[in-house]
């Protein structure tokens, strides 16, 4: 469902995402793990058509995104890391707006709309501007929006971030029968112990390549590290600070 | 109390580490002009040329001529510095106003500021001080050629530069305390969003007040002394918005004794005092209502509900158009009629309107004898390019930002299946089409004052429409090309470096037109005069096809680049 092929980004001199390829199929939920900087986000911002690839390509449900981006992205729901709507908007109003930019109309997007405001405990501020919402209430209004045209493939960039344990844990309920239904999802995190209950497979990016690659089991296997956790198994191939390190960080 | 600017010495911070950050972005932004595309400089600096030596040569001419008068010389040259002062006063004012709501309650520092162990005396110094400079560098620049001027007419001598810095400094510190007491007293009151966008509209409303009582004052009644019944009539007109209490006045008493020898330490004590004091009362009054009212600037707006009537009406009105552009168009009215840092420039733009329109009326065209058909005709082709130049302006407050205005919400635009190529086309309509309705409104209206003739009015309607048209495209593709994605200020996107490069090439365009039609409209007016029937004005329609090719190519190209470069553009 979605495919990348030598997916590479430059900016000048500084390589953010180097060669990457994978292929995820449907009814998968896939997570990308990595420390800060290592390209999580640049990837996810070329998948769902915000950057463009300095080369190789970006396959939705077999379309290009660089040759057809408008079948490409009816097919795709994207969450990003950072909740930006427009403040001057009602709740209602935004989904209203982002189901007009994927062509949705007629009697039943109202019931639509109310259903998914419901689903993220926001009918009572159906009618108020975004500008008076908290970040996690912002963040729950992109998840609504992403959902509204029923995509066949999500890609979500760190989405527990700000939302409260409930609205969390609705979330992780939602893309788990979102993939059981058939549908594809493609997740950054930090939050390891959610990689590790939630994702079918998991590729752990490091300075813009993947430096492993499967589900846990396997990625045990690749780094022969018997019954490690994911934690562990991040550390082992990011790097991390030994306990001696930082200790002498302390008594510097 | 003591203070010590670099470390108070009790482990917080001092004044030097809280600019420290502002300084160093500061040198960091010259180091990477300095480093990037020098075009964006060298323009910068002819512009910033071509514009001192104007002011420059302007004021020399004026303060040349004036001091050539027996008696009344230097009292005119004094009048004027007041006069000047006075609405550099009212500016500096209302854009300390605006600019101490951003600084002292929405700046993004302001957060980990508070939160850092600042003695609220360095914060508010350092505040005061960033507001001063943001409000007032566009008056300063404004300021240094004019009194340039009066140093190298009234031989000021090598000094005046200094002692013109140091009367100036008080002048400009008053009005930003002013500016950050009146804004901590409203953002007590109102939540931070809400009172800017009641500043936003109080500073737009009395500008606009003050741009009416201007013009309507008829200023140009003191380029015509035989107007007045006698000299003292004259004077007692020229002395009409002076008050000996208000410091403009102090600086220019100040200013003027200087340059005339006069002795007299008053004035420059009258403005350093009062200046201190300001600064002492407005620390008192930061103590006392900073951090209520920063805790209450956390607060959202209010929590406003939608007009279902009038969303219902717009759709019943777009309901023709496919579902994206519909929603796209009604988006765009929603923000612009429910942000007033937008809509209030709708009150600017009356004012420029009926000050325009006004002009046009006390042209004195048709009072007394018969002027001349030529002469009326040429006023009618100056104002075709005049309006042009209104129209330009319109277009960089409102059709040049809306890409800018997306900013953030970009993410959404790109990741959605939005046709671009529509976005740009809804967002061109919705800016041109209500610029083509002023247009018309401008062009027929102020033609039918001038009594222009017939083949004027076509002229100049076909024209006005066709720039219209290109000159709302140029403003939406360079904003496209300039985007400021990062302010929250409608206001202000105009006012970057691309609403300049727009403004420019808007000008450029006009220019070519008026050229284009300037050499036919010439020779039928010629052949007017000698008498001559009126021929098959061929070169006129000529010249009207060229400038409906030209507006053309500039309505669509730009667009069609415009659209490559939001394709290609990277968020």
């Amino acid at each position: 469902m979605i495919e990348l092929q030598n997916l590479t980004k430059r900016y000048g001199k500084f390589t953010a995402v180097d060669e990457i390829s994978l292929e995820i199929p449907r009814g998968e939920l896939y997570g990308l793990l990595g420390p800060n900087g290592a390209g999580k986000t640049t990837t996810m911002r070329m998948i769902a058509g915000i950057l463009r690839p300095t080369s190789g390509r970006v396959l939705i449900a077999g379309i290009d995104i660089g040759a057809d981006p408008i079948a490409a992205k009816r097919r795709l729901g994207f969450i990003p890391d950072r909740p930006f709507v427009y403040d001057k908007l009602t709740g209602a109003e935004f989904l209203r707006f982002v189901a007009g930019l994927f062509g949705q109309e007629g009697p039943g997007l109202n019931r639509r709309i109310d259903e998914l405001l419901g689903l993220f405990e926001l009918l009572s501020w159906r009618n108020e501007l975004t500008e008076s919402y908290s970040h996690g209430m912002r963040q729950k209004l992109i998840i609504a929006s992403a959902l509204l045209h029923r995509p066949d493939v999500i890609v979500v960039d760190e989405p527990m971030v700000g939302l409260d344990p409930k609205s969390a844990r609705l979330l992780k309920d939602l893309l788990r029968e979102f993939v059981r239904r058939g549908g594809t999802v493609l997740m950054s995190t930090h939050t390891l112990e959610i990689a590790e209950a939630m994702c079918d497979r998991i590729a752990i990016v490091h300075s813009g390549r993947i430096v492993a690659d499967g589900s846990m089991e396997q990625l045990r296997a690749q780094t022969a590290s018997g019954d490690a956790s994911l934690e562990d198994l991040f550390l082992k191939l990011t790097g991390g600070l030994s306990d001696r390190e930082l200790s002498e960080l302390f008594d510097s | 109390m003591s203070f010590s600017i670099a470390d108070p010495g009790d482990g917080s911070a001092g004044l030097r580490a809280i600019l420290a950050p502002k300084w160093q972005s500061a040198l960091g932004r010259l180091r990477r002009h300095r480093s990037g595309s020098g075009t964006r400089l060298i323009l910068l600096a002819l512009l910033g040329g071509v514009f001192w030596t104007a002011a420059f040569g302007v004021s020399y001419r004026v303060l040349k001529y004036f001091r050539g008068v027996e008696e009344i010389g230097p009292l005119l040259a004094g009048k004027l510095l007041g006069v000047g002062l006075l609405a550099f006063a009212a500016i500096l004012l209302l854009s300390n106003l605006v600019t101490a709501l951003s600084t002292f309650f929405l700046a993004k520092d302001l957060d980990m500021m508070v939160a850092a162990p600042v003695d609220w005396i360095w914060l508010y110094l350092a505040k005061l001080g960033e507001t001063l400079v943001h409000s007032s560098w566009m008056v300063v620049l404004v300021v240094v050629p004019i009194l340039t001027a009066y140093g190298v007419v009234f031989d000021g001598g090598p000094l005046f530069p200094i002692v013109a810095a140091a009367i100036l400094l008080p002048y400009f510190v008053l009005p930003t305390v002013v500016g950050a007491i009146v804004t901590l007293i409203l953002v007590n009151v109102f939540p931070a969003r809400r009172a800017r966008d009641l500043l936003s509209l109080v500073a737009l409303v009395v500008m606009g007040g003050l741009v009416l009582f201007l013009r309507f004052a008829q200023p140009e009644q003191l380029a015509r002394p035989e107007g007045f019944r006698n000299l003292l009539e004259f004077i007692g007109t020229l002395r009409a918005p002076s008050h000996p209490l208000l410091p403009s006045e102090w600086a220019a008493s100040s200013l003027m004794n200087w340059l005339l020898r006069i002795r007299d330490p008053l004035p420059p004590l009258l403005l350093w005092s009062t200046a201190g004091a300001f600064v002492v009362i407005g620390a008192s009054f930061h103590r006392r209502l900073f951090p209520p009212g920063f805790s209450k600037s956390q607060e959202g707006a209010n929590r406003g509900k939608s007009s279902s009537l009038l969303a219902r009406l717009l759709a019943s009105l777009l309901g023709w158009l496919p579902v994206t552009r519909r929603e796209f168009i009604m988006k765009d009215l929603r923000i612009f009629f429910r942000d007033a840092t937008q809509w209030s420039q709708l009150i600017l733009l009356a004012v420029l309107l009926i000050v325009y329109i006004y002009n046009i009326r006390a042209l004195p065209l048709y009072t007394g004898e018969r002027v001349p058909f030529v002469l009326v005709t040429l006023v009618v082709f100056l104002n075709q390019g005049l309006a042009g130049f209104v129209l330009a302006a319109i277009a960089a407050r409102f059709v040049f930002p809306s890409v800018s205005l997306e900013g953030r919400q970009l993410w959404l635009l790109r990741s959605s299946p939005l046709d671009l190529q529509a976005m740009l086309w809804s967002k061109y309509w919705v800016g041109t089409l209500p610029l083509l309705g002023l247009a018309l409104v401008i062009v027929l209206v102020t033609n039918r004052m001038l009594q222009a003739p017939p083949f004027m009015m076509v002229l100049s309607t076909i024209t006005t429409v066709s720039y219209t048209l290109a000159v709302g495209a140029l403003a939406l593709a360079l904003g496209v090309f300039f985007p400021q994605f990062e302010t929250e200020n409608a206001a202000q996107i105009p006012t970057s470096f691309g609403g300049l490069v727009f403004m420019l090439a808007a000008v450029i365009l006009l220019i070519l037109i008026i050229v284009i039609e300037a050499v036919p409209v010439a020779e039928q007016l010629q052949s007017w005069q000698a008498g001559e029937a009126a021929e098959s004005p061929a070169s006129l329609v000529l010249a009207l096809a060229g400038v409906v090719t030209l507006c053309a190519t500039a309505t669509v190209a730009p667009l069609h680049f415009a659209y490559r470069r939001l394709s290609n553009l990277e968020v």
